[in-house]
């Protein structure tokens, strides 16, 4: 194998990172990264939901007939996001209240189909398993980042709690109102992804086409 | 020629291999700032012109010196109007008192000085920090920083509000920048107007400092609607009752962001960029077309719930910000469309969003930044189909 199972886990965090690399998952990167607490639990249920996922597909990898092989995924990925969904309803419903629809949306998010495809139908189980988990990890800490910058500078706050007081609570912080809107979501991604890419140049694409400079004669 | 023998003694110092080879951008900056640029273009195609880049902008700046002018006695004008009720308070107030110039609103003088209270911070805090993001990407990037940043500056300064906190204006300038500009290669290479990105940021990030009633005026306790508010409530008629008449509004001795209130002063501005010909007058000709039909229409579909439907064309170019926008942002040449047949249809694009924003929005009372912006977005779409449709044409003409 070309990968030690370290790699697999850690890679994806920055090197190989889902969204700041592979620009997967945006869509829902962009809705649910208002407040931090948010980020967290729809982080550790895409984690969850890619792992098992990529787990269970590896195992019948070898029954899968390739023609039908995308539905099969759907619906192992689509009983999984249902089992956390049930789970989130029951056990912290004013999260999932707030996740709304994008809970039911992991199933098409294009990071759990791209993992099944990519690497679980290659694969044995636990190498897919934690293949799973650190691409999951790699979209949870944008998420996490994200998250954080926007509630921390949009409301003044960290999971809820207070920590830059804001003017209307009798503070001297002014919150960032565009902060809550999710195009801001877009702005943090791109100045992130910029970021990692001045960290690891290697990360840099060759640009599309390049204005021709001619010597001067 | 002691400056210039000073700058050819000090070259080798940040010339490449220099000791503050690092700085050369900084030292191209003051030189080029004051000599003739020396670098000319290499790579092909050439086209040879009387004018460059370094005189384009500087005629933008020069343009905008009527509403730089007409903006500082408004603002005054307005501060020293409101002090005779609310009376006077503040740094700003002290200085006036101390040097003697008193709050006569009749008094010109007073109101331009009392103007200039407001604008200088603004201005100098948007120099200085849009200046630091400048030349830090010029000194990283290696490319030069140019006059193009002087536009940004002034523009972006005359479409704030006087009463806009400092610390605001430095974030907004920061964004517009290195968002609206760098990012995607400086001057030039922008398809975004930095200077109304910059705004729109403080629109979104700020809206109780950016929008509603109390702050065009810094004076405490004084509340003024813009004149857009106003129509979007109780319909333009009304303006009459609210001491606003349509000269007024021509004139700019009304409600506004600094630099946007009078539209006769953009017209003069306008004129210049037109005749000197660094704006296009087919953009110009685009925006009071789309405008123009665009509110007609709907003056005649009429509504009777939203006031707005009834304001006829000729409210809708002195009101807000349509004058200033039409003059200096829909005919930047970098973020509007380089073809011909392409610069009608964006300029319509705009004088139609204007419009829909403003009178079918409600959110928005205001919509000439945002149609500015929609329409830059879509520049390059336009000029792509213009460029596809002359290539569809000419291949039948010749097969």
């Amino acid at each position: 194998m070309a990968q030690t199972k370290r790699q697999m886990l850690i890679d994806p965090l920055v090197d190989n990172n889902p969204i700041t690399l592979q620009v997967l998952g945006i869509c829902s990167a962009l809705a649910v990264t208002s407040s931090l607490q948010v980020s967290f639990v729809m982080a550790i249920a895409v984690t969850l939901v890619t792992g098992f996922s990529s787990m269970f597909i590896s195992m019948l990898r070898n029954h899968i007939p390739g023609s039908i092989r995308i539905i099969v995924q759907m619906v192992i990925i689509a009983s999984l996001v249902i089992i956390v969904d049930q789970v989130l309803k029951a056990y912290a419903y004013e999260i999932s209240k707030t996740l709304s629809v994008f809970v039911g949306l992991i199933i098409t998010n294009c990071i759990v189909m791209g993992r099944a495809e990519a690497f679980a139908m290659k694969n044995p189980p636990v190498a897919s398993f934690i293949d799973g988990v650190g691409n999951g990890l790699g979209y949870g800490l944008i998420l996490m980042l994200v998250g954080f910058i926007r509630e921390l500078f949009g409301a003044g706050s960290l999971f809820g709690i207070n920590i830059l007081q804001t003017v209307n609570n009798g503070g001297w912080y002014v919150p960032n109102g565009m902060l809550l809107l999710p195009p801001s979501a877009f702005f943090i991604i791109g100045l992130l992804i910029w970021a990692f890419r001045t960290w690891k140049p290697e990360q840099v694409e060759e640009p599309e086409y390049k204005i021709q400079v001619v010597d001067a004669h | 020629m002691g400056l210039r023998s000073f700058f050819d003694r000090v070259e080798p110092y940040f010339a490449k291999g220099g000791k503050y080879e690092k700085l050369f951008p900084v030292y191209e900056m003051v030189e080029s700032f004051l000599y003739t640029p020396k670098t000319v273009t290499t790579a092909a195609p050439h086209a040879r012109s009387y004018i460059d880049m370094k005189r384009i902008m500087t005629y933008v700046v020069i343009a905008t010196i009527p509403c730089i002018l007409v903006g500082l006695y408004n603002v005054g004008f307005q501060v020293n109007s409101a002090i005779a009720t609310y009376g006077a308070s503040g740094w700003r107030a002290w200085i006036i008192e101390a040097l003697g110039i008193g709050f006569n609103p009749a008094n010109p003088f007073a109101n331009v000085m009392h103007g200039l209270m407001y604008f200088l911070p603004i201005y100098i805090t948007t120099l200085v920090v849009g200046g630091i993001w400048e030349v830090i990407f010029a000194t990283v990037r290696g490319h030069e920083v140019n006059e193009g940043f002087l536009v940004t500056s002034m523009l972006y300064a005359l479409i704030l509000p006087a009463s806009a906190p400092l610390w605001q204006v430095a974030l907004g300038i920061s964004f517009g920048v290195v968002i609206g500009k760098e990012v995607f290669g400086g001057t030039g290479k922008n398809f975004l107007n930095p200077a109304l990105t910059g705004r729109a940021f403080l629109y979104f990030a700020y809206p109780a400092q950016m929008s509603g009633d109390t702050i065009w005026t810094p004076v405490d306790g004084f509340s003024g609607a813009t004149a857009l508010s106003i129509t979007a409530s109780e319909g333009y008629q009304d303006l009459a009752a609210n001491g606003i008449s349509w000269m007024e509004a021509f004139f700019g001795t009304i409600q506004g962001s600094i630099g946007e209130t009078s539209a006769l002063a953009c017209l003069i501005g306008l004129a210049f960029l037109l005749i000197t010909k660094i704006a296009n007058w087919r953009l110009v000709v685009g925006c009071l077309a789309g405008t123009i039909f665009f509110s007609t229409l709907l003056n005649l579909i009429g509504s009777d719930t939203n006031p707005m439907f009834a304001m006829p064309w000729y409210w809708h170019l002195v009101l807000g910000g349509y004058a200033f926008g039409l003059a200096f942002m829909v005919t930047e040449p970098v973020s509007a469309s380089h073809t011909n047949l392409g610069r009608y249809i964006y300029g319509a694009l705009i004088g139609f969003m204007v419009v829909m924003i403003r009178v079918i929005n409600p959110a928005f009372p205001e919509g000439m930044m945002l149609a500015i912006l929609f329409g830059n977005v879509f520049a390059p779409l336009i000029d792509y189909f213009v460029v596809q449709a002359n290539i569809k044409r000419r291949a039948k003409r010749n097969a």
